[in-house]
């Protein structure tokens, strides 16, 4: 049951560019493919670890900043571009962990918030490297084998393989005995370390994970902009990443994908109805926090079951599947 | 017989404040240890401080012969340490097999493996559900930790701390809060492990207490009071001032 509706989530997505309806759509996907990505790498730290980043925008823009002035400066290719932003930014992810983990909880939040900043202010002031408020413009796409991703359906595609890729990685890494392990710290960290877990070492693998995978987030971001500006490092867009995981449910593979979906489709579709469309957007996020305080994922699951417990009180057999609802397999 | 742990003029203060004055205390390896003494006296802060969740002051620790005076909680567990939790410590969202498997893991080279899934790890969880078994709790190993009773709970401490093949064990109170049914079956419990295991025990129930102990060290006000077998601490007539009040 559950691989047929995956199956059939894959034709969905794969076939999209023909059902949806229009170019403005299919970038609208390619968006959220993007935002998706960046969430799922901020939930690795906030959903997975337990640990609360207000800074994460900063692996986003400095994987970007790095490669478009690779590009544009030096006249680098594409691939020896994103491979060195990609190294750079998860050493400074790395450096940043070192700083950031001699903390935990608010403290933890306040340190990444302060990194966060700090390349902000970097990416704004030093207008020499970065261009300060105006950004890099003039990029070019990469064309891997061939196809040209200045055709939207072809940067679709490309952003979807990128999405399920990274999405399958991150699938393997939490359901692993690591993940395991990166999980219980979040629940009970001084238990762990009575375990014999070294909490400190998980945190600082799963931390550089995530400014990897905020790497990755950020190749693709200005790959589809061909531009990137200060504000993609700000503290809003930090900010907003996290609302798309808190909204769509931490500690889950499909929570930051939904969450992604919702903010995205309220920034560009609502925003053409309502002038007042932040305010929408923090209505929501209300919503969320006071009856799904779980997320959108953990509420559908919970509807879900008390939609089976109904039915097992009418007398009817639910499909139940052995093991169902073990706490290890969030959805 | 040897002396597996070691504590020698242990010293810890926050600020002002000195919770443990120059604690020495020898646990001989296979002998069942017994820490008493009134709410306060620093027990519990001492088996923090030999578990490596608090850092001492000054003094030393040794475990095995090795010094893990500074060592991290981690590296004495790896030692052979393990600790059960005054307040219970476990892995509330997930059920009782996946919270054994957790305390097998940590001491398995398979702790850092980023592949394969865990919940379905054969090796650990057929090693798991012979633990749970050991206590009793195999037939409630696929429920969610809340659907179990408070005894379960404390059952599955020991468990875990068990799961970790420990060469000492650490039990802080663990009948606390516990009925007379599920006071006996953790006493039955206390009973079946192995001989080889060295034990040190935070316990009120004196009863229980001296009836399992070989010797009794005595604490007050951070203070070791005296050490000794039952009959010397319990005719000690400070043990009698400060602890049992007559």
């Amino acid at each position: 049951m559950k691989r047929a509706a995956y199956a059939a989530l894959l034709v969905l997505l794969f076939s999209l560019p023909w059902w949806i309806g229009g170019v403005y759509y299919v970038n609208l996907a390619s968006q959220i493919l993007i935002a998706a990505l960046f969430a799922m790498s901020l939930n690795l730290l906030v959903g997975y670890a337990g640990l609360t980043s207000l800074g994460h925008a900063g692996y986003l823009g400095l994987s970007a900043y790095t490669s478009s002035w690779l590009m544009v400066n030096l006249g680098w290719g594409h691939l020896a571009s994103a491979s060195a932003a990609l190294a750079g930014t998860t050493l400074m992810a790395a450096m940043f962990g070192l700083i950031a983990l001699r903390a935990t909880g608010i403290s933890f939040l306040m340190i990444t918030l302060a990194l966060g900043q700090i390349l902000w202010g970097v990416a704004y002031r030093w207008a020499g490297v970065t261009g300060g408020d105006n950004g890099i413009s003039g990029l070019t796409r990469p064309s891997p084998f061939g196809l040209d991703l200045g055709n939207p359906n072809y940067f679709y595609f490309f952003s979807l393989t990128v999405f399920l890729l990274v999405w399958g990685l991150i699938a393997v890494w939490v359901a692993s005995p690591f993940g395991a392990s990166i999980r219980g710290t979040k629940d009970q960290p001084r238990r762990m370390s009575a375990l014999g877990f070294n909490v400190w070492l998980i945190r600082w693998t799963t931390f550089i994970a995530s400014g990897f995978l905020g790497a990755v987030a950020g190749l693709m971001y200005v790959y589809y902009q061909q531009f990137i500006s200060p504000h993609s490092l700000s503290l809003a867009n930090s900010a907003e990443m996290l609302l798309m995981v808190i909204a769509g449910g931490p500690g889950t593979l499909s929570g930051p994908v939904v969450g992604a979906a919702l903010v995205v489709l309220l920034k560009n579709v609502a925003s053409d109805y309502i002038d007042r469309w932040v305010m929408l957007l923090g209505f929501v996020f209300i919503f969320i926090v006071m009856f799904v305080p779980g997320g959108i994922v953990a509420g559908i699951a919970r509807l879900g079951s008390s939609s089976m417990l109904l039915r097992k009180l009418r007398g009817t057999k639910p499909d139940l599947q052995p093991g169902a609802g073990h706490a290890g397999n969030a959805p | 017989m040897s002396a597996i742990l070691e504590v020698s003029a242990l010293c810890k203060s926050f600020g002002g404040l000195q919770v443990a004055r120059s604690i020495d205390l020898n646990v001989e390896q296979g002998e069942r240890h017994l820490l008493i003494g009134p709410n306060g006296a620093g027990k519990t802060t001492l088996f923090n401080l030999i578990s490596g969740d608090l850092t001492a002051s000054s003094g030393s620790i040794s475990l095995m012969g090795h010094k893990v005076t500074r060592s991290s909680t981690a590296v004495r567990a790896q030692l052979g340490l393990a600790r059960t939790y005054q307040i219970l410590t476990l892995f509330g969202r997930d059920n009782l097999l996946h919270n054994v498997k957790l305390a097998l893991l940590g001491k398995s080279a398979m702790r850092w493996r980023q592949w394969g899934a865990f919940d379905t790890e054969q090796t650990l969880s057929t090693r798991a559900m012979q633990v749970l078994d050991s206590v009793g709790l195999s037939g409630k190993a696929h429920l969610p930790l809340e659907q179990t009773s408070y005894g379960e709970k404390r059952r599955l401490e020991i468990a875990m701390a068990l799961a970790q093949n420990p060469q000492v064990l650490l039990l802080d109170e663990p009948l606390a809060g516990l009925s007379s049914e599920e006071r006996d079956t953790i006493i039955a419990l206390l009973g079946l492990i192995d001989k080889g295991i060295t034990i040190l025990m935070i316990e009120h129930d004196m009863e229980v207490a001296l009836a399992f102990a070989d010797r009794i060290t005595l604490l007050h006000d951070g203070e070791v009071i005296t050490t000794g077998t039952r009959r010397e601490v319990v005719d000690d007539p400070r043990t009698k001032e400060i602890y049992l009040g007559h």
